[in-house]
């Protein structure tokens, strides 16, 4: 049931009375501790709790720098914002597998599910360090406090609706690690419907972040303001999700090997091809949209500003190139390529949050938001933490390996 | 059931007695019936900077007193924060100094309210907007869709609140006259309804039409707004931001509002739809095969 030799065995049946045992057992780290990414992490872990305690013991403003005019800075625009777009791979890959039955991507869904709902779980749960009255975060979820009128209303629902909606589609998976074989058959039952439900979810919500900043008309720089941020956010998230499960695999592909079964690890290449297919695809949506929007809005005066510089920055050194390599990796079957492209997608997304949510907002501001080393330390000890559990998950759970062959899924 | 010739003809006589009794009631709407929104009319002409306003400001909402060493002066822009609800500042203008207070401007249709998730932010049927800090839980999302900056935030406190001006809600629900408008000795702040107030600042405009600009900027900034003001010289010329839109900012995004039910009732079905007609497709795959 342990590792042995390297070589994982999947837990069989565990008695009732055993499981406890068996939970307990498995809280134990495995592997080596003083890895590089341990001896990285832990130090700002640590820092990043210390830092929370000063936030809540003395506020907001004691380890950020956001004033009065910019109330939302890294922690939204990153954390919340660029995170759950990150997140979006686990709606297109379950949309991909479980509506359009494309057994080709099977054996990435539950890593891409696991990474989806972690994302959410610990970027979302970023939400709560970032709310001044946090014990109040429960007045439009109970109570008598709905404040319908409010996309923040929609999206903060739709999180807490998506999470359990992905940890119902994750859940199948915890059942074979318990050897709850009862239990399984009744949790992937309801894979259908939770993945039906999921995908509406993700298409409102992922649309809805951009909606929060339509009230903000005034306040963003007139070449990332428009009116199709919603559907903007949609599109791109597609790609954003997906660049993420192509980044995520890549690594997960070297440093969990041991998980990974021999076929799976020959297939590995092929689906990275036809993701990468995809996000060329969709990228050209967005940057036709983003075009269309442009020319239609004529947006031509602005683009010899500084601000113009960085947006053609963004839209052609980070859309429009990636796009390209995508394309072209697909078509030369490159595989290096395909990484690359897919990182530069992604600090494309992360531009384009950013530039929406804090460096395009107030932009002619006179001071400036930059985000303090402690906004940064927090932001980095929530992502470490989320990688630490998303490791301790792998280690135990069949996510990346096969299931148990009793489960019937292989 | 069944209905009789007489009792047929006597409920006859009595629907028509309503409906034609009842259209002729409707005809006449009383106006009393009627809330009408609350404001504040300040005419920037009267005003001394004399900072009586934050004065009575700050005592009537426990905040501390403004510095006697902070003046209005003109070249600097002061701004309400979270000690400080309402400020005075003075510019240099084509008529001369010219002071301007900057508060909450109570929108008709506010983007703070309609912002909130946990209805923190209230518009009242007399027209205030507030703050309610049992609802609140503090994310500011309030502060970033106001297009005039107002809701102040306390960083500084591991219990937050949002500082805004209510314009006096506890007194006007008293009966009394909002605290800055009971002070002004000047009487450049005017409290009474929108509709008076509004029809008031035309009557100075129409009556000294060299002494203001022809503008009463709230009448339909933002879908209007329940501060009006008056002012000698265009408004950007005294801090005002010429970007504001004259609808709604809510209206922004009643759109992608209204998109979600029918998005809700729509994507289940068609995935479903989907799902199962690529089911069979595998099916027959198989079968081929």
């Amino acid at each position: 049931m342990r590792m042995s030799n390297g070589n994982y065995i999947a837990p069989r049946e565990i008695s009732k009375s055993n499981t406890w045992k068996f939970i307990l057992g498995e809280l134990k780290p495995k592997g080596k501790l003083l890895t590089p990414f341990n001896i990285i992490s832990v130090p700002i872990i640590i820092t990043g709790i210390v830092l929370i305690v000063i936030r809540f013991w003395k506020g907001i403003g004691s380890i950020t720098n956001l004033t009065q005019e910019v109330p939302w800075g890294l922690w939204i625009g990153f954390d919340v914002v660029t995170g759950v777009a990150f997140a979006g791979g686990a709606y297109v890959i379950t949309f991909m597998v479980y509506i359009l039955n494309m057994k080709k991507y099977q054996s990435i869904v539950r890593v891409t599910v696991l990474n989806g709902f972690l994302a959410y779980l610990f970027y979302a749960g970023a939400l709560l360090l970032d709310l001044g009255r946090p014990w109040n975060v429960i007045n439009p979820i109970i109570g008598n406090s709905f404040g319908t009128s409010s996309v923040l209303f929609l999206v903060a629902w739709h999180f807490l609706l998506y999470m359990i909606a992905e940890l119902i589609e994750f859940s199948p998976a915890v059942a074979e690690w318990l050897g709850a074989k009862r239990a399984r058959k009744i949790l992937s039952g309801m894979t259908l419907g939770a993945v039906i439900f999921g995908i509406t979810l993700s298409t409102l919500h992922q649309s809805g972040l951009g909606a929060l900043f339509l009230m903000a008309k005034d306040k963003i720089h007139p070449l990332w303001y428009s009116e199709f941020i919603p559907i903007m956010f949609f599109v791109s998230s597609i790609f954003a999700g997906l660049s993420m499960v192509i980044f995520e695999g890549s690594i997960s592909q070297r440093v969990f090997s041991d998980q990974i079964s021999e076929k799976n690890h020959r297939a590995h290449n092929n689906i990275l091809h036809s993701l990468s297919n995809i996000c060329a695809v969709a990228m050209f949506a967005y940057f036709t949209l983003n075009v269309l929007v442009f020319v239609h809005e004529k947006r031509w005066g602005l683009l010899n500003t500084p601000m113009g510089y960085w947006y053609l920055t963004e839209m052609l050194g980070f859309v429009l190139l990636p796009m390209l390599l995508f394309f072209m990796s697909y078509r030369k079957r490159n595989i290096t390529l395909i990484k690359v492209a897919s990182v530069m997608t992604m600090a494309g997304i992360i531009l384009n949050r950013l530039n929406i949510s804090v460096i395009g907002f107030k932009w002619d501001a006179v001071n400036h938001y930059y985000p303090s080393w402690m906004e940064i330390t927090v932001t980095l000890a929530v992502i470490f933490t989320e990688i630490w559990i998303f490791r301790w998950v792998i280690r135990r759970m069949p996510v990346l390996r096969e299931a148990p062959g009793w489960s019937g899924n292989h | 059931m069944s209905i009789d010739r007489r009792s047929f003809f006597k409920a006859l006589g009595v629907t028509g007695i309503t409906l034609a009794t009842g259209s002729r009631v409707s005809a006449t709407p009383s106006m009393e019936n009627k809330n009408e929104f609350y404001g504040i009319l300040y005419d920037s002409t009267r005003c001394a900077g004399c900072q009586g306003c934050e004065f009575a400001c700050a005592e009537a909402h426990g905040l501390p007193a403004p510095s006697f060493e902070d003046l209005p002066v003109i070249g600097t822009e002061r701004k309400a924060d979270e000690t400080r609800r309402t400020v005075v500042n003075a510019y240099q203008t084509s008529k001369g100094e010219v002071y301007v207070k900057r508060q909450c401007m109570h929108c008709n249709d506010p983007a703070c309210t309609a912002a909130c998730l946990t209805k923190a932010m209230l518009k009242n049927e007399e027209g205030p907007v507030v703050w309610r800090g049992n609802k609140c839980m503090g994310c500011r999302y309030c502060m970033v869709s106001c297009p005039f900056d107002v809701p102040k935030f306390e960083y500084h406190s591991p219990n937050p609140k949002i500082e805004k001006c209510d314009m006096c809600f506890e007194r006007i629900k008293e009966g009394q006259v909002p605290a800055c408008a009971e002070q002004c000795p000047t009487e450049a702040l005017v409290f009474g309804t929108r509709r008076e107030l509004i029809a008031e600042a035309r009557r100075r405009i129409n009556e000294n039409p060299e002494m203001y600009y022809d503008h009463i900027y709230g009448e339909h900034e933002a879908g209007g707004t329940g501060y009006l003001y008056l002012s000698p010289v265009p408004f950007e010329e005294v801090g005002f931001k010429t970007t504001i839109q004259k609808s709604s900012y809510p209206a922004l995004t009643k759109g992608f509002l209204y998109a979600v039910p029918s998005i809700f009732v729509l994507w289940p079905a068609l995935l479903l739809g989907l799902q199962q007609a690529t089911k069979n497709n595998s099916q027959n795959e198989d079968e081929d095969e």
